[in-house]
């Protein structure tokens, strides 16, 4: 029953969204609005519908309903509650209906809260979020149903995968989620502006908070999601240029040059058709992302069953969706009028730049991750690893991160080099000082090098801003732009040290014998079975101590799942305010003896410290942004009153 | 701007979908295995990627023994990651010799002292020329080539512990 109601619910949703596009796109023709008052409600109410329809699946994987094929092939009754839930969006048709129901709810919050665009327009984004949105519901309902019935209930569930059986793993997928759809917000609006026509600052300033929100939670699902490939994966690599995590890192690079743009657009009326033109590709790159991993068309760790069916749904969406959205672009911004001018030396010039290298980087990895396609289309092999994303996508981010340094001191539409050149020479001195003392006393490689001294110099750049303001009337949003620099330089830093400094330790020992890695020695004291709920372990019981310190207890464990079998291994970590310890125990050796995986890596914390900051820098600025409108248009309201009252 | 350049995206989408779809008609199955597996070893001749090796040609491979062919990289985490089921492969008689796929002595010589040296010979393999033509589509993978200097088994992906008792199978299927 609660199954129907949610398939019931997802048809209603799916008719709703239909009646938004019809009556949005009616009211772009002469005397054609008089529909126009349902767009709204209609956009409503199919957000809460989609919303319900999850609800459901929630309930039936709580309730491990086995006659439903969905729960049967991915749950299990034996998993803890959470794990059961979390279930509910770790495959595919689950996690396509938690998009549908973002996208859905995104679209129901502009319809209820935005009220500043011209209505017009407004109506076009609806459409065109309802548009995206049906593609999405056709692919739901007519392929990817995630209420189907088993003839007969299975007697127990296939179960989940349990290397998502992880904490970190309930809450990272709708994270990354909301990021991802979220953007479908900003494609919508970029789709009705191109419509209307209607290219403003002002239409910057109302799309900046909504792809300032989506942007908060996409940085800290990457952030997340690399966090826990680092602990659960038990490799000791925090990011490995998978297309998985490629096609999460994409949408991010869009986004963010969008939101420099974006800022461009609302400060000073210009960049307007490249504004528009990030506006489609941000969200083009998160349908891109999910098409490729969806389809199994590349080979990743991450891979979702694998449907070429499916995969030619999703390509057919993203014709139609992207295809048409560029299509109108190359139509319509010739038209939309160019934005105003500015010399080269200042903010815009600096946005500007960064915008430009932000995209280049963007354009790499998109590379990087379609090229075993195009090879192969001629029948050869090959793999993309870090010697290539690495060295070459470094070519663009250093000078990116040099400019960035610099741009946020200088002035809008014109600015002297000689007004901002000691703090540049201050900058200029650390980073030349940290690559001086790097080469001369430690024999670092060039990028971690690199790494250490831009960040070094980063880090003092990004209060720059503040210099000779006061304090306590800065804008929040300047806080943000402070706070979210100053993540950057501070993960930047992890990253540097962590590939400059670690030290790593394979060793196979006896209970009671010792291993030393960096400034650690570590004792295995024992090695015991345990178990869990669903679960059996080895755990290597070990005594860590840093520089002959008090030991540490530490426990990392090699599991056995039952359901579905399969084996992971969790990793033990100790963190100190300079490093992490990071154990992994390995398989008994013919000996005797186990084999213990031991990393030392120095400051390793400070990249998801970093990451973390960068997010807080988006919300100080979304809460700025919002607070200051909210302001504005307090202000109006009273000055219209007095106006009122003085003609009266 | 020039009207022109606002087709570009377009364009580039464009090619995308054509890349996308012709990609989605082709079966996936793994045709690379099944291409190699009974073919001879191709003829290449490698430079020794480390100081303490000798470098590896596939006449190597004609010694009438068997021998697993493991294709790795000192950039590739997941070659750690089997590292210990490669030397309890060397520990059960088996012989290894290695490609280093676009490597650098350093690193390579870096990358043994870490995780331990299992091979016998190890050759570089600096542009996957090698790589390419024996049918290995990234790293980890390893071979069973036989006396004669025919590929008689392909593993994809990092040898799990519960796959060294096949390995070795098929290293004993290879001397008959």
């Amino acid at each position: 029953m609660i199954a129907e109601l949610g398939l019931v619910a997802l048809w209603l949703a799916a008719s709703l969204a239909a009646l938004q596009l019809v009556t949005g796109a009616l009211a772009q023709q002469v005397g054609g609005d008089e529909l126009a008052v349902l767009t709204r409600p209609a956009a409503i109410v199919q957000g809460l519908l989609a919303a319900f329809a999850f609800l459901m699946l929630l309930v039936v994987f709580g309730q491990t309903d086995l006659s439903v094929k969905l729960v049967a092939m991915n749950s299990h009754s034996e998993k803890p509650l959470i794990f059961k839930l979390s279930g509910a969006f770790g495959n595919h048709e689950g996690s396509m209906l938690l998009w549908v129901t973002i996208m859905a709810l995104a679209g129901a919050m502009i319809a209820a809260i935005e009220h500043r665009l011209p209505e017009k327009t407004m109506l076009a984004t609806l459409a065109a979020q309802a548009f995206v949105g049906l593609g999405f519901y056709a692919f739901l309902l007519f392929s990817s149903n995630p209420f189907e019935r088993l003839p007969t209930p299975a007697l127990q569930g296939q179960g989940l995968n349990p290397l998502l059986q992880d904490i970190g793993l309930v809450f990272h997928p709708p994270t990354l989620y909301v990021g991802y759809v979220g953007l479908s917000v900003a494609f919508s609006f970029a789709v009705g502006a191109l419509v209307t026509r209607q290219v403003t600052p002002d239409f910057a300033r109302i799309m900046r908070p909504w792809v300032l929100g989506a942007w908060i939670f996409l940085t800290l699902g990457i952030t997340a999601g690399s966090y826990w490939a680092y602990y659960e994966l038990g490799w000791g690599g925090w990011w490995f240029w998978d297309p998985v995590e490629n096609a999460s890192l994409m949408p991010w690079l869009a986004a963010t040059a969008l939101l420099h743009s974006a800022s461009v657009l609302a400060a000073r009326d210009a960049l307007r058709a490249w504004t528009i033109m990030l506006g489609v590709v941000a969200f083009s790159m998160s349908m891109v992302g999910t098409f490729l991993v969806r389809s199994g068309i590349l080979t990743s760790v991450h891979a979702f069953a694998v449907d070429p069916e499916r995969g030619t749904f999703i390509l057919a969406l993203l014709a139609i969706n992207i295809g048409g959205a560029l299509l109108l672009f190359a139509l319509r911004a010739g038209t939309v009028a160019e934005g105003k001018r500015f010399s080269v030396l200042s903010r815009e010039g600096a946005l500007v730049f960064n915008n430009v290298m932000l995209s280049a980087v963007l354009g790499i990895v998109l590379l990087g991750t379609l090229y075993p396609l195009v090879t192969e289309a001629f029948n050869v092999r090959v793999s993309v690893g870090p010697p290539y994303f690495n060295p070459v996508s470094a070519i663009f981010v250093f000078p990116m991160l040099a400019v960035m340094a610099v741009g946020p001191l200088l002035r809008w539409r014109q600015d002297g080099m000689q007004r901002i050149g000691r703090p540049v020479l201050i900058v200029a001195l650390v980073a030349l000082l940290v690559l001086a003392g790097g080469w001369t006393f430690a024999s670092i490689h060039l990028l971690p090098l690199l790494g250490l001294a831009f960040s070094a110099a980063l880090a003092i750049a990004a209060f720059m801003p503040l210099r000779g303001r006061n304090l306590r009337l800065l804008p929040i949003a300047t806080w943000g732009m402070v706070a979210a620099h100053f993540g950057i330089a501070v993960a930047l830093f992890g990253m540097a040290s962590e590939s400059a400094f670690s030290k790593e330790k394979l060793a196979a020992i006896e209970a009671g014998g010792s291993a030393d890695v960096g400034p650690w020695t570590v004792v295995l004291t024992d090695v015991v079975p345990t178990a869990g709920p669903n679960w059996t372990a080895l755990e290597g019981q070990m005594l860590a101590s840093y520089e002959g310190g008090p030991p540490i207890a530490i426990a990392p464990q090699s599991r056995n799942f039952w359901a579905p079998p399969q084996e992971t291994t969790e990793s033990a970590l100790v963190t100190r305010w300079n490093g992490q310890l990071y154990a992994v125990v390995g398989r008994e050796t013919a000996e005797g003896r186990w084999q213990l995986r031991l990393w030392w890596k120095p400051f390793v914390i400070f990249i998801w410290l970093g990451g973390a900051l960068v997010a807080l820098g988006g919300l100080l600025a979304l809460i700025g942004r919002v607070l200051a409108d909210l302001k504005r248009r307090t202000v109006k309201a009273r000055a219209a009153e007095r106006r009122a009252e003085s003609a009266a | 701007m020039k009207r022109w350049t606002l087709w570009v995206p377009l364009t580039l989408f464009l090619g995308f979908c054509v890349l996308a779809g012709y990609q989605l008609t082709q079966p996936k199955d793994d045709f690379v295995v099944s291409r190699m597996i009974g073919k001879p070893l191709p003829d290449f001749d490698l430079h020794a990627a480390s100081l303490d090796r000798p470098a590896l040609a596939s006449s190597y491979f004609h010694d009438g023994k068997p021998h697993l062919l493991n294709v790795f990289a000192s950039w590739c985490i997941p070659c750690a990651a089997e590292a210990p089921q490669l030397e309890a492969l060397r520990r059960r008689g088996a012989d290894i010799a290695g490609i280093a796929i676009r490597d650098r002595p350093e690193d390579v010589a870096d990358y043994l002292t870490r995780y331990g040296n299992p091979y016998s010979r190890i050759g570089s393999d600096d542009l996957s020329q090698v790589q390419l033509d024996i049918g290995s589509s990234g790293v980890p993978e390893t071979f069973v080539i036989d006396g004669k200097g025919i590929i008689r088994y392909q593993h994809i992906g990092d040898i799990r512990p519960d796959d060294v008792p096949l390995m070795i199978g098929k290293l004993r299927e290879a001397e008959q």
